[in-house]
């Protein structure tokens, strides 16, 4: 997949309809909206969303300010997978067939308190898009962390004296495991290949998983002008690969001839302002063993996809 | 018991509610809170985190509500004083751990920084509608303590009351705060160490294969064990006896005896009775010229500082009104508003809901007084001239209602009259 664009200069192929629309509530600089925006250009107006306690359950705005421009069911906290999963079984009996239910949560709202929702629905097989906007802590309720929460970042309950130990959770292995059709991670510095992912998946019948990297200037602590080139480098530095897992075929959409030191990455971003040489160090070997166990998962589907 | 100086940061604070509780709950010697981050609650788990490494307590962040309340039984149950904090629907969460832990006896207190509602309500203002949910939330029978703190200097103070009830009757607490004193920045003195009278937990002293967990000292109270200490202890949710084990030989009875076997084999009468049989020592209010009032006004958190103001205009224009403020909730002072219902002609009732204590006010005035909800929707407090009103209406009626009626406040005359349609027509 990236020998075929390696050197060629990528078209805009982005859906020229605009569903969601200017005058939201979130911060500048927002990484959630933008998110949203793609998806919805790759959706369309035909979508319902079950969206849980999360930045968007605010940035959407209120009455009559609704950005969001399709139907909300502003569901519990625990529960934007099963609220999905009966709005999807609905739509079936009521013979709506090209509407699509989209669960769209937090990580807090997908890693932790949704975790149970999601697996149950994933293990269902239950028709419904689920996509989650990692930015990586409860940003809603001011940055406390979360199990998405990455190694070494500061939030309100890490505070610096004891920062988040522990590895963020890998969520993308959790979805492999229940053997969904299809998963994928995505990130909203390339929304090409994000909005590519949310179209596949809209075609295939079964629960599908996006992972969707969306930087938070306000909890992360970058100025609100760079939210892209954090995202960006999320990915050039392999901390956060873009692949997906296509009826248990790993496929990495991006490999980066040379990474960048996650340094690069780290740097610019107040929340891990604190680490040392020693602690960066760890953080750049953890991802080379992630990138490393990655390239191993593609190779081994590699003779099924072909 | 003093507390222990590590734990207790004396000094002048200007800091909220949610603030004032976690620096009280450390007072208290808690050493562990497992928490979720949810509005209006979240400042009092992350100033309990920042100080927990200095005290050596414990801040666990759970994956959701129904973690940071087990991960605090099982916390409690093996000899630490614990904690959660939560709001509204994390509270709703929480109903069925709180029955567990209600059965099971494990001493906890539970911050509440109501919201108002239901469900999602809105997070970021203020309500007083969980207080019925707080006695009545989980299923089966039992009791609990709730406090209402008005001030942030009372929710220090009250957070480590809270703690040494529950320490003291083995129940759960509820810290029934609002969002305004949550959230409302105020002067608190932290006293110093010695100064702070703690209850410590009250373990076994007896000789250790005479134990039985659930054997009550005369105050129906059992003493308990902590983990480390050498018993093989069983503890269940089913309906268990004294020993701690459920209640199984009496499958093969007859209905009527096995009920009679539940009676007084189980430790089921007993969840109720520590507490209403030791309400007297439990109840606590704040008592305001209720020697001479006509009309008393009956509140809690918030709105008894809104009330007090009230009260204040109702005594200058000479009517004799009384204030009593609930300090505990639940138990409910029964026997003293069935006391005053007998010499007043009624109660004013405001509460940041639509009518939840006033019910029980007039439960226990037995018909012998008027009782007037001023009800309040949430997200604001009411205006003391609303309270004031009800008041001038009791004393101008001079009759007897049949039922409790409704005082219907400024806000709504205001606010709801139309103008949000007809702005949007515009």
């Amino acid at each position: 997949m990236s020998n075929k664009t390696k050197g060629q200069k990528i078209k805009l192929t982005l859906p020229i309809e605009e569903v969601m629309s200017p005058g939201h509530l979130a911060c500048q600089g927002c990484g959630a909206t933008l998110a949203l925006r793609y998806t919805l250009k790759a959706l369309g107006r035909k979508t319902i969303m079950s969206i849980p306690a999360c930045c968007w359950s605010v940035i959407d705005g209120p009455f009559p300010y609704s950005a969001a421009g399709v139907p909300i069911y502003h569901c519990a906290f625990e529960t934007a997978a099963s609220t999905a999963s009966g709005i999807s079984h609905a739509l079936a009996q009521l013979g709506q067939d090209n509407v699509t239910a989209l669960a769209w949560a937090g990580d807090g709202g997908t890693f932790d308190i949704g975790l149970q929702a999601l697996s149950g629905a994933a293990e269902r097989g239950d028709n419904v898009i689920y996509i989650v906007y990692d930015n990586e802590a409860y940003m809603n309720t001011g940055i406390q962390r979360s199990s998405a929460t990455p190694h070494g970042a500061w939030t309100t309950t890490t505070p610096v004296k004891h920062y988040k130990r522990g590895p963020k959770k890998n969520i993308m292995a959790i979805m492999a495991a229940h053997h969904v059709p299809y998963c994928a991670t995505a990130n909203i510095a390339y929304p090409e290949d994000f909005i590519r992912k949310v179209k596949k998946a809209k075609n295939i019948m079964g629960t599908k998983f996006i992972h969707l990297y969306a930087p938070c200037p306000t909890g992360w602590k970058h100025p609100p002008d760079i939210t892209i080139q954090v995202a960006r480098l999320a990915t050039l530095t392999n901390v956060f690969p873009l692949y997906e897992i296509d009826n248990d075929v790993y496929t990495i959409n991006k490999k980066i001839q040379k990474a960048k030191p996650v340094s690069e990455y780290l740097k610019l971003q107040g929340r891990f302002r604190h680490l040392s040489e020693k602690e960066v160090q760890f953080i750049q070997r953890t991802v080379d063993q992630n990138w490393k166990r990655l390239l191993k998962l593609e190779e081994a589907f590699r003779n099924e996809k072909n | 018991m003093k507390a222990n100086p590590r734990d207790v940061f004396t000094g002048t604070y200007y800091i909220d509610g949610d603030v004032a509780a976690a620096y009280g709950a450390l007072a208290a010697g808690c050493k562990f809170l497992g928490g979720y981050p949810i509005t209006p609650s979240t400042e009092a788990a992350e100033a309990f985190a920042r100080k927990a490494p200095y005290v050596g307590a414990q801040f666990i962040q759970m994956e959701d509500e129904l973690g940071s309340i087990a991960s605090v039984l099982g916390a409690s149950w093996s000899g630490k004083k614990s904690m959660t904090i939560t709001s509204g629907p994390g509270y709703s969460l929480m109903m069925e751990n709180i029955g567990l832990g209600a059965a099971m006896e494990i001493p906890f207190v539970i911050i509440n920084i109501q919201r108002s509602g239901p469900s999602t309500g809105v997070p970021t203002s203020t309500g007083q509608a969980d207080i019925m949910q707080s006695k009545w939330g989980a299923n089966g029978d039992y009791e609990v303590i709730a406090l209402a703190p008005e001030s942030p200097q009372e929710s220090f103070d009250f957070a480590i009351k809270a703690f040494n009830l529950a320490e003291r009757y083995r129940v759960p607490v509820m810290f029934m705060a609002d969002e305004c004193v949550g959230h409302m920045t105020e002067k608190v003195v932290i006293p110093d160490a010695s100064e702070i009278e703690v209850e410590p937990r009250r373990f076994y002293q007896g000789k250790k294969e005479e134990y039985i967990p659930y054997r009550r000292d005369q105050d129906l109270v059992p003493p308990i064990v902590k983990a480390g200490d050498g018993y093989h202890l069983y503890i269940t949710g089913l309906t268990h006896d004294e020993r701690g084990y459920p209640l199984l030989d009496h499958r093969s009875l007859p209905k009527i005896e096995k009920a009679k076997v539940i009676h007084k084999k189980s430790t089921n009468p007993y969840l109720v009775d520590k507490i209403r049989k030791n309400k007297d020592e439990i109840i606590e209010m704040q008592e305001d010229h209720l020697e001479d009032a006509e009309v008393v006004i009956v509140s809690y958190g918030i709105t008894s500082r809104v009330a007090y103001r009230a009260f204040e205009q109702a005594r200058q224009e000479g009517i004799k009104v009384g204030m009593l403020r609930l300090i505990t909730v639940w138990p409910f002072p029964d026997d003293r508003i069935a006391e005053l219902a007998k010499k007043v002609k009624g109660f004013v009732v405001p509460e940041i809901n639509y009518g939840q204590i006033v019910f029980e006010v007039d439960r226990c005035s037995h018909g012998k007084a008027n009782t007037i909800l001023v009800p309040h929707g949430g997200a604001s407090v009411h205006k003391p001239d609303d309270i004031l009103g009800a008041i001038k209406k009791i004393v101008k009626d001079n009759k007897k209602y049949e039922q409790v009626i409704e005082y219907t406040t400024t806000l709504e005359k205001t606010i709801f009259k139309g103008s949000l349609t007809e702005k949007i027509k515009k």
